[in-house]
C-alpha cells in the first residue's frame, strides 16, 4: 500500500469527502494519517465540522480501533516563507518580503513554484521520522486539485524546468518527483456514474500515464441504490396496468378500477419506473466505460441523509471492506 | 391579489408606499422568475450564468441562448468547458475561439456559439496590441506561456475579456455568458482584477525599474528591499525567470495601456444596465450555499442579480401519496408473498380506500375493488413478479418522495435567506442533454408558466 494517497476528481464528486473517509480508513487500527488539504478551501474543516485549520498539523479524528487522522491544510505562502527560512535562515526578511508583495508573487504567478510547495510539503511529511526511526505518519492522504489540473499539478518537474532551471527549487522539483513516480504514490480519481465525469476521468488516467505518474483505483461515488433490476425493467414495459392497480390496491392503496385510488396510482409510478429505466441505462454505460479502463473499481453509497461526520465513518468502513485500506 | 385590485386599493387607500411590501409578503417564499420578458427586452444585453460547478451552467446558457434565438433575437453563446456532445451538436467542437452560427434553430432570430480558448484570447490580445515583432516576442517568452496557460484566474480573466471583445464588436442582440467552473463561484469576479493589479502593481514596477526608483532618494529604502528580493527570488528561481519576467513585462508594458484598465471596463460593464445575473444552482446544500454566497457578492458588487435557475428540481405525478405509506405499502406486498409460499391463500386482498388525506373520495370503498375478481387464472408467479415489481415501484417512489422534500427543505432555507431573489425551477431530466431538442425542451421548462409550488400536482 502507497504511504502517499492522492484523491482527485471532477469537482462536484465529493473528491474530499473521499479522501477524508480513505484517511479515516486508513487510520484504523492505530495507524496515524495526516489528510492535506491543498487549494485553501477549508472543505475538510467543514467535513469534520470543525473550525478552520491553521496552517499547522492537528488531530481532527479518532479511527476506529485507536487510530488518529491529522489534518493539515497548506498555505502556499507560508510554506514558501517556512521553505526560505529552512534553507536561508531568513527571519525577518522573509516578513519584509511578505510586506513587498513578493510572497504573494512568488506563489500566485509561477504556477509551478506554488505546486512545488505544496507536493513537496506533503513529501516532506511522507518522509518524516520520528527519534527512534519510525515514520511519523503512516500513511498522508492528499485532497488534491480537480482532474482536469492534477497531472500538470503533479508534474512540478515539467512545469518548473521551464521557469527555474537550478537552483534550490529546482532542486526540491527533482526530490519531489522521485516520490510522487514512485511505487510510494497512488493517485486515486473519484467521479460520478455520469457522462462527462466518467469522460474526464479517462481524460485524467490518459494525461496521468502519459506522464509516468502512479494511478492508483478508480473510485465511483453517490451510487444510488438499485431499487428495481434488469428483470423488474424488463417486466414494467410490459406489464398489464390492471395487475399493477390490482397490486396496489392488495397492498392497502385503495381501489383497482377505474378512477380507484390505487388504479391512479399506476401511470404515476410507471412513469417513474420508466425515468428510472433510463438512468439505470446511462449509468450501466459509463460502468462500462469505466470497466475498460483498466484499474481497480470501488463504489460508495450515496447517502439518502446527505453527507455528515456519521457518514465519513461509514464510508470509512465501506472502503475498509473493499480493501482499500 | 391582482395588480389591477392592488392599484385600486392603492388608490382607494392612498397609501401605496405600503404596496410594494404587501406584495413582497403575497409572492413569499419565492418570487417565480419569469425567463421569457428579460430574453425578449431588446434592453437586455448580456446575460450571464453564474454558480458552483456540476449544477448545468452550460445547458442552461445554452438553451437561454437557443430559446431567444428561437423568439427572433441575434443571440451568441459563450461557454467555457461544454460537454463534449452539447458542443458537438451546437458545431463548436472544433476549438477555433469565434462565433460560429448553430445550424437548425427554428424562427428568425440567430444562435451563434462558441468555445472559450483561453490561450489563444491571450495571445491574441498581445497580438492585437504589439507590433508582429514585439507580439512574437512576449508569446515566445516562458515566463507569458507559463502565465497565460496556467495562471489561478487567466480562465476567469479571458472569458471576461472575451465578452468584452463580443460586445464592442455589438453584432449581437443578446450575449449570453457561461462562467468558468471556479471552485469559488466569485473568482470570475475578482480575477481580472487580481491579474490587472499584479501585471500593473508595484512590485513589478519594482521589478522592472530599479534604475529609475533608485535615483530617487525618496525611495532608497524601497531600493534595499528590491535588491534583498531580487537577490533572494534570484537565488530560488534562478536568475534566468527574473530577467524573462521583466522583460515579459516591459514588453506588456509598453505595447497596451496597462492590464488594469481593460479589467475595470470589463467589470463596468458587467455593471452596467443590460447586463443580468443569473444564479444557476441544483437544489442540493452545497450548491445552494454557494449560489446564497453569491447573491450576497452580486449585491456588494452592484451587480445586477435578476434570479435564481433551480435546475434538477425532481417533482411526482403521486405527490399525494407519502413515502411512509409507500414504504408501509411495499411491505405489505412482500410480507403477502412470503404468506402466499407458506400457505397458498391471498391473505391481504383489496384493502379499503384509506391512505391520503381525508378528503379521499367518500365514495370509494372496499366494493369498489374487483374483489371477486381473482387473478384470471394468471399463474402464481406471475402474480408474485408483478407483486414484487409494484413493490419495486413503491420503494421507488418512497426514495422519490424522501428526495423531494429533502429538496424543498434544501430551497426553502436558500428563500428565506433570500426571499427578494426570484426562483425559476427547472424539472430533473433523467438523462444527459445534448442536441438541440434537449435544449429547446429545457427552455420550455425554464420558462413554463408554473404554479409557485409546482410539485405535487394532485392527481389523486
Amino acid at each position: 500500500m502507497s504511504r502517499l494517497q492522492v484523491v482527485s476528481g471532477k469537482g462536484g464528486t465529493g473528491k474530499t469527502t473521499v479522501a477524508a473517509a480513505l484517511a479515516l480508513a486508513l487510520a484504523t487500527e492505530g495507524k496515524r494519517t495526516l489528510l492535506v488539504e491543498v487549494e485553501g478551501r477549508q472543505g475538510i474543516a467543514q467535513l469534520f465540522e470543525t473550525e478552520a485549520l491553521p496552517y499547522e498539523e492537528r488531530k481532527i479524528a479518532v479511527a476506529p480501533g485507536g487510530g488518529e487522522v491529522y489534518a493539515l491544510a497548506i498555505d502556499p505562502e507560508l510554506a514558501l516563507l517556512d521553505y526560505l527560512q529552512m534553507f536561508y535562515k531568513l527571519g525577518g526578511a522573509g516578513r519584509a518580503l511578505k510586506k513587498l508583495g513578493a510572497i504573494d508573487f512568488a506563489t500566485t504567478v509561477a504556477p509551478g513554484l506554488r505546486d512545488v510547495l505544496l507536493t513537496g510539503k506533503a513529501c516532506e511529511a511522507v518522509r518524516r521520522k520520528d527519534r527512534s526511526g519510525r515514520f511519523v505518519y503512516d500513511y498522508v492522504v492528499m485532497d488534491a486539485p480537480p482532474t482536469g489540473r492534477i497531472t500538470r499539478f503533479l508534474n512540478v518537474n515539467d512545469e518548473v524546468a521551464g521557469l527555474a532551471k537550478i537552483g534550490p527549487i529546482h532542486n526540491q522539483a527533482q526530490a519531489v518527483m522521485r516520490v510522487l513516480k514512485s511505487p510510494e504514490t497512488a493517485v486515486h480519481l473519484v467521479t460520478l456514474l455520469e457522462e462527462m465525469p466518467v469522460q474526464e476521468t479517462a481524460d485524467g488516467i490518459a494525461e496521468l500515464r502519459a506522464a509516468r505518474l502512479p494511478v492508483g483505483r478508480v473510485i465511483v461515488n453517490m451510487v444510488r441504490p438499485e431499487v428495481l433490476d434488469a428483470a423488474d425493467l424488463e417486466l414494467v414495459r410490459t406489464v398489464e396496468r390492471s395487475s399493477v392497480a390490482q397490486a396496489l390496491s392488495t397492498a392497502g392503496l385503495g381501489g383497482a378500477r377505474r378512477g380507484g385510488n390505487a388504479e391512479k396510482l399506476v401511470d404515476p409510478l410507471l412513469e417513474q419506473a420508466a425515468e428510472y429505466a433510463e438512468r439505470y441505462a446511462l449509468e450501466q454505460e459509463q460502468r462500462a466505460v469505466l470497466g475498460e479502463l483498466g484499474l481497480p473499481l470501488h463504489e460508495l453509497p450515496l447517502l439518502a441523509e446527505g453527507m455528515d461526520l456519521a457518514g465519513l465513518y461509514e464510508l470509512a468502513t465501506e472502503l475498509r471492506k473493499q480493501g482499500l485500506s | 391579489m391582482s395588480p389591477d385590485r392592488a392599484e385600486a386599493r392603492k388608490a382607494r387607500e392612498g397609501r401605496g408606499t405600503a404596496e410594494p411590501q404587501e406584495a413582497a409578503r403575497r409572492l413569499a417564499p419565492a418570487r417565480v422568475l419569469d425567463i421569457d420578458p428579460l430574453l425578449d427586452d431588446p434592453k437586455t444585453r448580456i446575460v450571464v450564468c453564474c454558480g458552483s460547478g456540476g449544477v448545468g451552467k452550460t445547458t442552461t446558457a445554452a438553451a437561454l441562448g437557443l430559446r431567444a434565438a428561437e423568439r427572433g433575437r441575434k443571440v451568441v453563446v459563450l461557454t467555457i468547458d461544454p460537454a463534449r456532445r452539447l458542443a458537438q451538436s451546437m458545431g463548436i467542437d472544433s476549438l477555433d475561439n469565434v462565433p460560429r452560427k448553430v445550424k437548425g434553430t427554428d424562427g428568425d432570430g440567430e444562435l451563434h456559439a462558441m468555445m472559450l480558448d483561453m490561450k489563444r484570447t491571450f495571445d491574441e490580445v498581445v497580438e492585437a496590441h504589439a507590433d508582429p515583432e514585439r507580439a512574437a516576442a512576449i508569446l515566445a517568452n516562458p515566463f507569458y506561456q507559463s502565465l497565460s496557460a496556467g495562471f489561478a484566474g487567466t480562465q476567469e480573466y479571458m472569458a471576461m475579456e472575451k465578452l468584452g471583445q463580443l460586445r464592442a464588436k455589438d453584432e449581437w442582440d443578446l450575449i449570453v455568458v457561461d462562467t468558468p467552473p471556479s471552485r469559488s463561484a466569485l473568482d470570475f469576479l475578482d480575477a481580472p482584477k487580481r491579474l490587472g493589479s499584479f501585471l500593473d502593481g508595484r512590485l513589478i514596477r519594482l521589478l522592472t525599474a530599479p534604475a529609475k526608483l533608485g535615483g530617487r532618494a525618496g525611495m532608497a529604502f524601497l531600493n534595499v528591499g528590491m535588491s534583498m528580493m531580487t537577490g533572494t527570488l534570484g537565488k530560488l528561481l534562478g536568475g534566468q525567470l527574473l530577467k524573462d519576467v521583466q522583460t515579459f513585462v516591459a514588453a506588456m508594458d509598453t505595447t497596451f495601456g496597462g492590464f488594469r484598465t481593460r479589467a475595470d471596463a470589463t467589470y463596468k460593464l458587467l455593471q452596467a444596465p443590460g447586463t443580468a445575473f443569473l444564479v444557476v444552482a441544483a437544489p442540493e446544500r452545497d450548491a445552494l450555499r454557494e449560489a446564497a454566497y453569491f447573491v450576497e457578492r452580486l449585491a456588494a458588487e452592484d451587480m445586477p442579480l435578476v434570479g435564481l435557475v433551480l435546475n434538477r428540481v425532481h417533482g411526482s405525478g403521486a405527490g399525494r401519496l407519502s413515502a411512509e405509506r409507500a414504504l408501509a405499502a411495499a411491505e405489505n406486498l412482500e410480507d403477502r408473498r412470503i404468506v402466499d409460499q407458506a400457505d397458498g391463500k391471498a391473505s391481504l386482498r383489496n384493502s379499503p380506500d384509506t391512505y391520503g388525506s381525508s378528503q379521499s373520495s367518500a365514495t370509494e370503498t372496499a366494493a369498489d375493488a374487483p374483489a371477486n375478481a381473482p387473478e384470471e387464472g394468471s399463474p402464481a408467479d406471475t402474480e408474485h413478479s408483478v407483486d414484487r415489481l409494484t413493490a419495486g415501484l413503491l420503494r421507488l417512489h418512497a426514495d422519490r418522495m424522501q428526495l423531494l422534500s429533502r429538496e424543498q427543505r434544501t430551497r426553502d432555507r436558500f428563500t428565506a435567506r433570500h426571499p427578494e431573489v426570484a426562483v425559476v425551477e427547472v424539472p430533473a431530466l433523467p438523462g444527459d442533454v445534448h442536441d438541440l431538442v434537449g435544449l429547446r425542451d429545457i427552455g420550455d421548462r425554464l420558462a413554463a408558466e408554473r404554479p409557485e409550488h409546482p410539485e405535487h400536482p394532485e392527481h389523486i
